[in-house]
């Protein structure tokens, strides 16, 4: 099947060079963290954990909201999904392979990141993060793979992709569960430490993964032959509008209980973040920002009118995309470390070269994306068409 | 048939070469299982759980410079105020200070114990240097976070680590509730003035922190920060009834921070 | 016809695999190392295995003692021969370069000939390059 990919029109040929000199220039950069260590990065004593971390939890998001799409194809035989199901399948696939690139880049001594397998320590949750993450790859690339080879060939899938795809919904479940274990399992860090952090994430996911799906549903509209099908996106909106309410309900939640309770080690991340700490503001423009896009996205979603709106969608979509991105990926990460354990206050922002080395972590997914992007439309046209 | 063929040989070949990597080890085990013997250092201080009890009246300004100076020197821990021979490490870019490295270091009382301030702390207490550094915790957050077990629970209660396994993914830094750990964003060496002898430097990439002196302990010696200290820090075991940390704790009224999240640090405050 | 494609491919695939073998033969090749025994480690004789022992397996047995030293905080080695040895690498008398006192004569001379670079000078210091 592959052989689909190297056939292309001029702009998919562009775009792939794009996405390979974004890769170069990351890889450049790269060669310098790896050099010099992770001094190149805005990361520091009190903030450890910086922009890396901060993307590899908002696309561990992402590849979970795929199973949005799973759930009501294969558990509720909702027949219009039948076309999109795949597209969920291989964002997740693209997703999880930039979650690892992100741990990669972000270990001081990546040579040795094989220690995970030779010292298993159960214990960590770090140790079942990489057990989930992994598997959850494994179930996708094969379940993708084999249901589009059966679609091609128009035969019934191998049986044993059913029991697959079941037990990827568990999976789905768990890389976000264990994710938010990493955080709230943390005793001195007031911010992570609540019950509630796991259903955030999940919700947030939920939100974030179909509405950058429809985004993705729009361009394939735009550059293929294939139609993913108005109804499916509309199914899809009305899911991302139910998990934005509930992970803004959430964070409501998290909100009275913080302020109201007062308890100062809680309270002092979310006023870092809502107002301001001791002078220290540098994240309050982005949270505000964030909150008012959520706050508008589902508003948006909610109205039918304007969730209809064919023009509008895509841009409510966006902007539920990039408000989850801010509140998850900025917010969560140095939202956690500041004020530090110790209440001392130091601020964090990626520098340039960090940026650089995202943005290409970001490309290779994307490739990963268009090239599987281009197989499943591709058979799709064939076989419809 | 001839893809089978294949596919059976590449198997074979696979398995071959896993054999041939690990003969050498193996060898080695066979060669080796019988007769040598490890153990400790005659001289070797032990116990059953260290701990520390930090006399609070006792630490001045200048007990705290002494106390940093001899645990950073001895252990290699890089100063980044410090001035790089060119010569020796051309080229070496400047530091970003929020990236420094500390195992002991004096904090106020209210960044010590962030969970007791108190609006109207007696005024002796505001200002007075408290000495802080890792609290060899029982139930050591950090143990638990650790992916490769790099960080790890010596049967002394010694938190300790093992450089050569630190992946340098951080979950510790985040896990600690002390601020106890200190990252190496770069190659520590040219911030070190004079290199000691007695203990590593670190290479970039690894987390480290207080490891007790458990090079010194080996040797029957006590820590650094104890000869430094004149009588404010004192180590010994908490589990013997018997020793100067218990008596000391059964003298005095004693704190430990953030008490209540648990972890059970070993390292009381006498007040 | 393609039988003979074949075997050119292969034959040049053959070529290709022993080019060090090539490259050898027409650059002069550097003689093998004599790594050499100076100071303490002359007059001592025994070391911790015997030679051919010690020669291809001091990596697994520094291995051993690094995981000794810190994870067990046993320091003390008493090797099948009766003597007794501290687990380290450079530091006192009864260390690896206690008695090996000129690392480049010794260590480097067959690492550098092998190409090997073993990282533990990245943090283990040398007692002699510290002026």
């Amino acid at each position: 099947m592959l052989e689909i990919a190297i056939k292309g029109s001029k702009s998919y040929w562009l775009w792939i060079v794009f996405l390979l000199a974004v890769m170069g220039a990351g890889a450049f950069v790269y060669i310098d963290q790896y050099m010099n260590g992770l001094m190149i990065t805005g990361m520091s004593r009190d903030v450890s954990w910086g922009f890396y971390i901060a993307n590899f939890t908002f696309l561990v998001g992402v590849a979970a909201g795929g199973v949005m799409v799973v759930i009501p194809y294969y558990l509720h035989n909702y027949e219009k999904f039948h076309r999109i199901t795949i597209l969920g399948e291989f964002l997740a696939v693209a997703s999880l392979v930039m979650c690892l690139l992100f741990i990669v880049v972000d270990l001081g001594q990546p040579t040795r990141v094989l220690n995970i397998l030779l010292y298993p320590s159960p214990g960590s949750m770090l140790f079942y993060d990489m057990l989930v993450l992994n598997g959850y790859l494994f179930l996708n690339i094969v379940v993708g793979w084999k249901m589009l080879e059966a679609e091609r060939n128009q035969v019934e899938p191998v049986w044993w992709t059913k029991p697959l795809v079941y037990l990827s919904i568990p999976f789905a479940i768990g890389i976000h569960t264990v994710t938010a274990y990493l955080y709230c399992g943390l005793p001195g860090r007031g911010y992570w430490l609540t019950a509630i952090l796991a259903p955030r994430f999940l919700a947030s996911a939920f939100a974030a993964g179909p509405a950058f799906l429809i985004i993705l549903c729009y361009l394939i509209k735009k550059f293929t032959k294939f139609d993913p099908g108005w109804e499916a996106i509309q199914t899809l909106a009305k899911i991302v509008c139910w998990a934005i309410i509930a992970n803004l309900f959430f964070f409501l939640c998290e909100v009275f209980v913080v302020f109201y309770s007062g308890i100062p080690s809680h309270e002092a991340h979310l006023t870092y973040l809502l107002f301001g700490y001791h002078g220290y503001n540098a994240l309050v423009p982005w949270m505000w920002t964030a909150l008012i896009l959520m706050f508008t996205g589902a508003v948006f979603l909610i109205i039918p009118k304007l969730r209809n709106n064919k023009t509008l969608l895509p841009i409510t979509c966006g902007m539920i995309v990039i408000g989850a991105w801010i509140d998850k990926g900025l917010g969560m990460i140095s939202g956690g470390f500041v004020p530090s354990p110790l209440h001392h206050v130091t601020e964090y922002a990626p520098t340039g070269k960090e940026i650089i080395i995202t943005l290409a972590v970001y490309a290779t997914g994307f490739l990963i994306l268009t090239i599987l992007f281009k197989l499943a439309t591709q058979v799709k046209e064939e076989v419809n068409g | 048939m001839m893809k089978k063929s294949r596919r059976s040989f590449l198997k074979v070949a696979g398995i071959a070469a896993i054999g041939l990597g690990a003969a050498p080890a193996m060898n080695f085990a066979s060669t080796n299982a019988a007769h040598p013997v490890k153990s400790k250092n005659q001289t070797a201080l032990t116990a059953h759980r260290w701990g520390m009890v930090i006399d609070t009246n006792k630490v001045t300004e200048q007990v705290v410079e002494h106390v940093m100076e001899a645990c950073h020197k001895a252990h290699n821990v890089p100063d980044f105020n410090h001035e790089v021979d060119e010569e020796k490490f051309p080229n070496t870019r400047p530091v970003n200070h929020k990236q420094e490295l500390k195992w002991i270091w004096e904090e106020h009382f209210k960044y010590a114990f962030p969970d007791k301030e108190d609006e109207f702390l007696a005024e002796k207490f505001l200002d007075l240097p408290f000495l802080v550094t890792c609290n060899h915790c029982k139930n050591a957050p950090c143990v638990q976070a650790c992916p490769t077990q790099a960080t790890f629970k010596r049967e002394d209660g010694i938190v300790l680590m093992d450089y050569h396994r630190c992946i340098g993914c951080r979950f510790c830094m985040a896990a600690c509730p002390f601020g106890a750990r200190s990252f190496n964003f770069r190659d520590p060496r040219p911030f070190i003035e004079e290199i000691s002898p007695g203990f590593p430097t670190r290479t970039k990439g690894v987390v480290e922190k207080c490891n007790l002196c458990s090079e010194r302990l080996a040797k029957g010696e006590l820590p650094h920060c104890v000869e430094a200290s004149e009588g404010a820090i004192t180590v010994g075991d908490l589990e013997d009834p018997e020793s100067e940390v218990r008596a000391l704790l059964n003298e005095n009224y004693t704190i430990r921070r953030k008490q209540s999240l648990g972890t059970e640090p070993s390292v009381y405050y006498v007040m | 016809m393609t039988k003979n494609i074949i075997l050119t491919g292969l034959g040049i695939f053959v070529l290709a695999v022993l080019s060090p073998f090539w490259f050898n033969m027409v650059t002069t090749t550097q003689a093998k190392p004599s790594p050499e025994l100076l100071g303490k480690a002359k007059t001592e004789k025994k070391c911790v295995l015997d030679k051919y022992d010690m020669r291809a397996n001091h990596m697994s047995l520094l291995d051993e003692w690094r995981d000794s030293v810190v994870r067990d905080a046993d320091r003390m080695y008493t090797s099948a021969n009766g003597k007794s040895f501290n687990m380290s690498l450079s530091t006192g008398e009864n260390s690896c370069l206690g008695c090996h006192e000129d690392k480049a004569k010794f260590c480097d001379s067959c690492h550098t000939y092998a190409s090997v670079r073993p990282y533990c000078w990245d943090c283990h210091t040398n007692p002699k390059e510290i002026e």
